[in-house]
């Protein structure tokens, strides 16, 4: 228990100093904030939102409806391969969707020399933003709406038929209903990445909180103003997790009857040809062609660009990865076991707590724990002086503890989930068999345990360390001198507009991302055996 | 392989009494059955037996040793009791084999080998021993989880209601099955269920249960014939309550005639005579104890039936107004509201007194 609040309490050290940074309010920063920066930034959120919102819910909900519950050709490889475009963090969609649509791109120069057509939208731009996000994240919405549909559209549309509704109505008027809460979790994960996300707005030079508290932090010198940004950003992500938790809770899978496998709409040979269309249109945009794009791009600048810096750029996020990874899960697993002994209310809440880093946006947190673990440092270094006669700037400042520590709030939940319901899937019975046979606790945990819980550490670790892989805010505000990464290295080149030399770095990353979604599908497929 | 003794063991949670004053004796080698309805207390009593409940006062002996009193627990897995619980609990990672062998340690691989080999033959699982539990049917996972708790030879076998997650047939087959495996064995165990028949094929000795207290530990026959109370009389078979009168210690007159035998009508110590001549009881009359004969003339009308197959079990309507059961060949098919012809065949008397 007392493990569990520790954990807990790491959560709530951001949000109380980043909120406590009122207290000492630097005049002139504040009030140019508030005067200038901050209606664009709220503007820009809310427009941001609302459009994702919107974009991610047609995507996602229309996706799964038609690889769930409708026949058409290549229904089973789009079921998975609609999946892919999580493998693609934002930032490197982002990235390759200005390279190939810019006014210098290949695109716009073939239209205008070729056939004098101007006059494209600007992809620089709202809307611009808005399209290569919902790319992006709608698999969040499609994952979680397929599923709902799978266990119980088949089931809703057959009543409403019985009751005399046309399909269509049964689709508006019973299916989407029924999985509205599944609906609102996915689009609640979503909006809490458009809130988060970082490398996707630098590239598009779109002024939201995170870049904002970049800015502060790099250009204004100002910690007090980036953590007054970060706690307004945390209020507008509580409200997206507030909706979140609610959904989840009116979440009630009823798997009555057949699946829907054998019941699966036959579309026309017309309508059959519009979704396939629409499904692989989905698909090219969102996976296909920014993959063939990186892979182009890969092949003009390896030869130069694949040298002893690219090999210490791959092994820092493969470090920073498989340290971080190992650190969520053995907190998970300890957070897990303590809510296995101590089962209750007060538990269940704590660990909800706990693992509640996913909302923030990273900028958020690397804000919220530089500033105590600096304060920590300065304590130390002072007491340093007095006592040792320590001669230094920074102690613990220079260390990977704020990066790590970081890492382990936003993905604690990641690992969490995996570990706790593989843990659940181990009763009580079990355990007292176990005892029954003559196995003490050491036995167990070696015998028993670990050897149940292995598949679920694996999965655990893996979508850690693909997540810290991708991660870009974090890394790049509080990485110690000479730790770039593959993200950071990204970050440098599409800041700079090299977009072929930003290709290869993103290669290896959606690579490594690819990997969670084989497992993720893999083990979808083995469920519904 | 010991007898197993509980002397007044109470046990209680969270104020509640779960289990009171509970009392019996398992003979060394016998089967042993706590019979009752859910939430009676019966799975509580098996944990404390196996060492996962503290017990609040009496004492629980295995062979002869102490293994809980107030206060104090041995260890379940110092205990060498072995358990079958009712979802199995086998082990995911293991196959059948290593689910088997997993209690047995500090011996010789090859002595280890050939309990293995025994006991899976015991259980007519030898084809299956590299399987993983996920492979096997809900029976064939109920005999691994059997086979499991033999192996290292305990000293008493608890199973936690060992076939509710089986279909009925399957069932009867394998609770034969199971008591021959446990004879074979010449294992203790006791087991726990809500289900008479399964009680009644498997043990020995059965203990009825309600809220919390053993109302009977007697053999299957002796519950069926002889029940202490209503509540047994209730709960194990079927049959139906008529009052009577009580004219001496070996007659009661009730409203198809009179009927001999011991009137076990117990008495104050005060007033007895009175007490037990022209008492009011309660009759308990089983479905086997009124035949169906259209000689004669006691008539009573059939106010439902339910078809057996073999039998038909009526629903009678006495000329009071008293129901009463009765199983009738199934050639004797009644309508329902037909006067039919019945008389008694009662060997056993039970009645209790009015309240």
């Amino acid at each position: 228990m007392l493990f569990a609040l520790a954990v807990a309490a790491l959560v709530l050290v951001p949000v109380v100093v980043t909120f406590s940074s009122f207290a000492q309010v630097e005049r002139d920063i504040l009030s140019h904030l508030i005067e200038f920066a901050l209606p664009e930034l709220v503007g820009n959120t809310l427009w941001l939102v609302l459009g994702v919102g919107l974009g991610v819910s047609v995507l996602g909900v229309s996706l799964a409806w038609l690889t769930a519950m409708c026949e058409f050709p290549g229904r089973r490889v789009f079921g998975w391969a609609l999946l892919l475009p999580l493998a693609l963090p934002a930032y490197v969609t982002a990235f390759v969707a200005i390279g190939l649509l810019d006014f210098t791109g290949p695109l716009q120069t073939w239209l205008r020399d070729g056939w004098g057509i101007t006059g494209l939208p600007e992809i620089r731009s709202r809307g611009g933003v808005i399209l290569v996000m919902s790319l992006a994240l709608y698999p969040y919405v499609y994952l979680i709406a397929k599923n709902a549909f799978a266990t119980q559209g088949a089931i809703a549309l057959e009543a409403a038929q019985s009751l005399g509704l046309s399909r269509t109505q049964g689709f508006f008027r019973v299916a989407l209903p029924m999985a509205r809460p599944w609906i609102a979790a996915g689009l609640m994960l979503a909006l809490m990445e458009t809130l988060a996300d970082f490398g996707t707005m630098a590239i598009f030079n779109y002024d939201t909180f995170t870049t904002a508290i970049y800015k502060a932090w790099y250009s204004l010198f100002s910690l007090a103003a980036a953590a007054q940004l970060a706690s307004i950003l945390i209020l507008f992500v509580l409200v997206a997790v507030v909706f979140e938790q609610r959904s989840r809770t009116q979440m009630r899978y009823s798997t009555v009857g057949r699946s829907a496998a054998q019941r699966r709409i036959k579309l026309s040979p017309a309508l059959a040809g519009l979704a396939l269309l629409y499904a692989g249109t989905v698909l090219a945009v969102a996976f296909i062609i920014p993959v063939t794009q990186l892979i182009l791009w890969t092949r003009d600048v390896m030869a130069d660009d694949l040298d002893a810096r690219y090999w210490a750029f791959a092994w820092h996020s493969v470090l920073l990865a498989g340290i971080g990874a190992l650190m969520v899960v053995a907190v998970a697993l300890l957070l897990a076991y303590a809510g296995r002994q101590r089962p209750g209310t007060a538990m269940m809440w704590t660990q909800r707590l706990a693992t509640l880093g996913y909302a923030f946006p990273g900028a958020v947190l690397a804000v919220g724990l530089f500033i105590p673990v600096a304060a920590l440092d300065n304590w130390l270094i002072d007491a340093g002086q007095a006592w040792f006669g320590f001669e230094g700037t920074e102690i613990l400042k220079g260390t990977l503890l704020i990066m790590l520590l970081a890492y382990l709030v936003r993905f604690l939940a990641v690992g969490f989930g995996p570990i706790d319901s593989g843990l659940h899937r181990i009763t009580r019975n079990v355990d007292e068999a176990a005892k029954n046979l003559g196995t003490g606790a050491a036995g167990l945990l070696a015998r028993v345990h670990l050897p149940m819980l292995r598949a679920s550490l694996l999965t655990a670790a893996t979508f850690a360390f693909v997540d810290i892989m991708k991660e870009m805010p974090i890394t790049l505000m509080t990485r110690p001198f000479g730790w770039d990464t593959l993200a950071v290295r990204v970050f440098e080149m599409t800041s700079e507009g090299e977009w072929e030399r930003a290709a290869l770095p993103a290669l290896a990353i959606v690579i490594a991302g690819i990997i969670p979604i084989i497992l993720l599908t893999w083990r979808e497929a083995r469920s519904l055996d | 392989m010991a007898e197993l003794i509980l002397d007044s063991v109470s046990q209680s949670y969270a104020e509640r009494q779960i289990i009171a004053d509970l009392t019996f004796t398992l003979p060394e080698g016998a089967i042993g059955c706590l019979l009752g309805p859910s939430g009676c207390g019966k799975t509580t009593a098996l944990r404390c037996i196996s060492g996962f409940e503290p017990i609040q006062s009496g004492e629980i002996r295995i062979g002869g040793e102490v293994v809980s009193r107030p206060g104090w627990m041995l260890a379940a897995e110092k205990r060498r009791v072995g358990m079958v619980f009712q979802d199995y609990a086998l082990f995911p990672h293991l196959t059948v084999a290593k689910n088997v062998g997993f209690g047995l340690r500090n011996i010789s691989k090859e002595v280890r080998q050939a309990r293995i080999d025994e006991l899976l033959q015991l259980v007519g699982l030898a084809a299956h021993t590299g399987q993983y539990p996920h492979q096997l049917s809900g029976g064939q996972q109920q005999r691994v989880a059997l086979a499991r708790a033999l192996a290292p030879r305990p000293r008493l076998i608890l199973m936690d209601e060992p076939f509710s997650n089986l279909d009925v047939e399957l069932r009867e087959r394998l609770s034969l099955e199971v008591r021959d495996i446990l004879k074979r064995e010449a294992t203790t165990a006791l087991i726990v269920t809500h289900d008479q028949h399964e009680a009644f094929s498997l043990a020995d000795w059965v203990g009825v249960m309600h809220q919390g207290r053993i109302q009977q530990w007697d053999t299957p026959y002796n519950l069926y014939h002889e029940p202490a109370n209503r509540f047994v009389a209730d709960f194990v078979g079927q049959g139906a309550l008529v009052t009577g009168e009580v004219i001496n210690d070996h007659q009661v007159e009730i409203e198809l005639g009179v009927l001999d035998g011991h009137i076990p009508v117990e008495c104050d110590a005060s007033g007895c005579d009175e007490c037990v001549r022209n008492c009011r009881v309660d009759v308990l009359l089983r479905p086997d104890d009124i035949i169906h004969d259209d000689d004669s003339l006691l008539l009573a009308e059939v106010e439902n039936k339910a078809f057996r197959g073999a039998e038909f079990l009526y629903t009678l309507k006495l000329p009071s107004g008293q129901r009463a059961l009765s199983l009738v060949p199934s050639h004797h098919n009644h309508a329902i509201g037909e006067r039919i012809g019945i008389r008694l065949a009662v060997d056993h008397v039970v009645a209790f007194r009015r309240e």
